[in-house]
């Protein structure tokens, strides 16, 4: 009888303990944020460090703010834009480490591979740097949230504008590969069915140098704009090229995937008149603007809508912590879906149950130098696009999890 | 002198390989079986890249051709027509073999400058139809392959199980490595890196030597490819691409052109500064990789391991 009794106090007192200990259930009692992103190569500009610096600054924010009764962690990793480095990166982070989420994850091969490797382990891959849909079509998963942008609203916002603006003809320059076709055809579409007609396409090589030939394909179409199906160091040759043709004062170039980081790269001289869409730009308003100068102010340089979403998805992922009481996946996932987003970077900005976070685009035109008044002054915004419009509707999706 | 040193020689060595294997044996639980598992595959590619270079004196630039088709192959294999994993490597290998053939037949009609350009024009060809066909899914790379249950049984996404499978592939790769630089076949590769126009006039057909070199060491590449895409469930781009040939010549010079553990050695110690220095310096991983080439190549010509055994001998000698 006393030794049951001792037993059932023993066990009572062992239950209280484990209840304090566990008040908010974090595992290993930290959260710890993985930021795996490129340090080192074609992306380190639009990601890299300035990610790892608006990690750091929404913790900071999140810790200020929010008194949260849990630590803090963040590591960090370059990935070189080889997925099968950022997979046993992710892998040891996960099992190793104690890990929570991975963040950022630029290129599309590192973001599938450690989707992947997160669903295995039952942990959260939030992504602020890849481009691609299938990660919230035929790749997707429950525990992946696709924040900042994709293909699909760059492209489609892009081309959906200029042909409304009265871009009728189109002309296409597409990086000959699976990413520069689709992003070709989706773009095509839109410019049809939206009045436009698409004149024809030129496919170069990938990735390509010189893109003479091709251009001035692209020049005696008669296109009244020339879309530049294809990213990173393809586009910015080829746009430094067109300029070099005298093509651009008469023809329009349109950047289906380009960031503030290649404007400010290529310089106002030869990209005025552009248009492009962004997730973010620096100037919108003065929210945007003070929180782009504190990261001006360690980073030299603007933020990224890579960046600025960086911030956002941490704090809105540290947030759903907060407020599920715990760092379960499932529970977390829930929370943050359920959650709107309402920061400097997105207005009742909402995650969709096929993994992708949907908020306000922005159609930018790039100024002439003479309208470009201090540094970084690069856009003129043309034209909200809302939310609805932005992104890839569910009823297009091709995400198992979305239930029709 | 030499009747009495050989066998000793041979027992050391002897030791020593034994020591090393069972070191790897107990590694797992020590060292985190993923990095260990994929220090295993580049071991075997580097190895394999060196029976050609440093036994044959064949300079291929295209080795990724070999490891990058064999991991689709086998990915695909595996993924899609749901065969075990023992047959998607054995597929890959396989693969990764003909390709050499088909490669090996039309480069070692060249020697030198002109036979690694004739590699790394066939590799990037490969690389283009990599990044072109749908099924390997261009620069998306193949996503998603399952690793499996070993002849049906056992469960591979258990990481000791699959570390062990990995480390009996290597093992098995690397003692058929050593079997070969060893046999009558290696002394014949031998000569005819030293001096191939003697070869000829003792009556040996020299190409169909450095053509069986060529398969040989074309599958091995690609038993490491195959299993490298076991261990990650991927096969990317970067597999096929020249970069991943330029990093196996690395690996090889860093640990010792022509001695049988420098490639293992060489990059052992690539991928681990890969591995260890992704979170620490950032940018600088390649400036630091540089560094240790610039300083490996003027300093220790030998390599790692090469100097080690330069070391051993003179002190042999005294």
């Amino acid at each position: 009888m006393t030794v049951k009794k001792l037993i059932s106090v023993a066990c009572t007192a062992a239950l209280a303990t484990l209840s304090a200990g566990a008040q908010a259930q974090i595992s290993g009692g930290v959260v710890k944020i993985g930021v795996l992103t490129d340090l080192s190569g074609t992306y380190s500009d639009l990601a890299g460090s300035g990610a790892v610096l608006a990690t750091k600054m929404a913790v900071e924010d999140f810790i200020a703010k929010e008194k949260p009764n849990f630590k803090i962690e963040v590591v960090s990793a370059d990935h070189q834009n080889k997925a099968d480095i950022a997979s046993n990166k992710a892998r040891e982070w996960f099992e190793r480490e104690g890990v929570d989420t991975a963040t950022e994850l630029v290129t599309t091969s590192v973001a599938l591979a450690v989707m992947k490797v997160a669903k295995e382990k039952e942990r959260i891959a939030l992504m602020s740097g890849p481009a691609s849909t299938p990660i919230t079509n035929e790749q997707c998963n429950d525990v992946t949230v696709h924040y900042t942008y994709d293909t699909y609203a760059l492209a489609n916002g892009t081309a959906r504008a200029v042909t409304k603006q009265g871009g009728r003809s189109w002309f296409f320059l597409t990086a000959d590969y699976a990413f520069g076709q689709a992003l070709e055809k989706d773009a095509a579409a839109v410019v049809t069915a939206n009045g436009g007609k698409v004149l024809g396409s030129v496919r170069h090589p990938f990735p390509g140098s010189d893109f003479s030939s091709f251009l001035l394909k692209a020049q005696s179409s008669g296109a009244q704009v020339i879309g530049l199906a294809n990213a990173g160091a393809d586009t910015t040759n080829a746009i430094k090229q067109a300029a070099e043709f005298g093509i651009t004062p008469t023809q329009s170039l349109a950047g289906l995937l380009m960031f503030i980081t290649d404007i400010h790269s290529l310089g106002l001289r030869t990209t005025q008149g552009m248009y492009l869409t962004e997730g973010f730009y620096w100037d919108l308003n003065d929210e945007t603007r003070a929180w782009s100068k504190r990261f001006f102010g360690v980073q030299k340089k603007m933020p990224t809508m890579v960046q600025a979403g960086q911030y956002s998805s941490v704090y809105h992922y540290l947030s759903a912590i907060k407020a599920a009481g715990t760092d379960d996946t499932k529970k977390v996932m829930t929370q943050m879906k359920k959650m709107p987003i309402n920061d400097f970077f997105a207005k009742n900005g909402t995650i969709r149950e096929d993994g992708r976070m949907v908020h306000d685009m922005y159609l930018m035109q790039v100024k002439k130098p003479s309208e470009s008044k201090y540094p970084w002054d690069y856009y003129n915004v043309r034209q909200t696009i809302p939310a609805a419009e932005a992104f890839q509707p569910l009823s297009q999706s091709r995400c198992p999890l979305v239930k029709k | 002198m030499s009747t009495a040193s050989q066998p000793t020689a041979l027992i050391k060595t002897e030791v020593l390989y034994s020591g090393l294997f069972i070191l790897g044996l107990i590694a797992p639980f020590a060292i985190y079986p993923t990095f260990l598992m994929k220090l295993f595959c580049f071991a075997l590619f580097a190895s394999a890249f060196n029976l050609l270079l440093g036994f044959a004196g064949l300079l291929s630039f295209g080795h990724a051709a070999f490891l990058g088709t064999a991991g689709y192959v086998c990915g695909l294999m595996v993924r899609d027509v749901g065969v075990t994993p023992e047959i998607g490597i054995l597929a890959g290998t396989v693969c990764a073999g003909l390709l050499g053939w088909v490669f090996g037949i039309l480069a070692i009609r060249r020697t030198g400058i002109y036979f690694a350009m004739i590699t790394l024009a066939l590799a990037q060809m490969v690389y283009f139809v990599v990044l072109q066909i749908k099924a390997t899914g261009g620069e998306d790379g193949l996503q998603g392959v399952p690793r499996g249950h070993l002849f049906g049984l056992i469960d591979l996404s258990d990481n000791i199980a699959m570390y062990y499978l990995v480390y009996a592939v290597f093992s098995i790769g690397f003692f058929i490595i050593y079997r070969t630089i060893h046999s009558p076949f290696g002394q014949i590769l031998k000569a005819i890196r030293e001096n191939e126009p003697r070869a000829i006039s003792l009556g040996y057909d020299v190409n169909k030597f450095k053509l069986m070199a060529f398969v040989i060491s074309a599958s091995l590449a690609g038993l490491a490819g195959a299993t490298k895409t076991l261990i990650f469930q991927l096969a990317s781009l970067s597999d096929v691409h020249w970069h991943t040939s330029g990093e196996v010549v690395l690996m090889t010079l860093l640990g010792g052109l022509g001695t049988i553990l420098g490639p293992a050695v060489g990059s052992a110690t690539i991928v681990t500064l890969q591995n260890e220095l992704a979170d620490k310096v950032g940018s600088w991983v390649t400036v630091i990789m540089g560094t240790i080439f610039v300083v490996c190549v003027l300093a220790f010509r030998r390599g790692i391991v090469g100097e080690i055994q330069a070391l051993i001998q003179r002190a042999g000698i005294r």
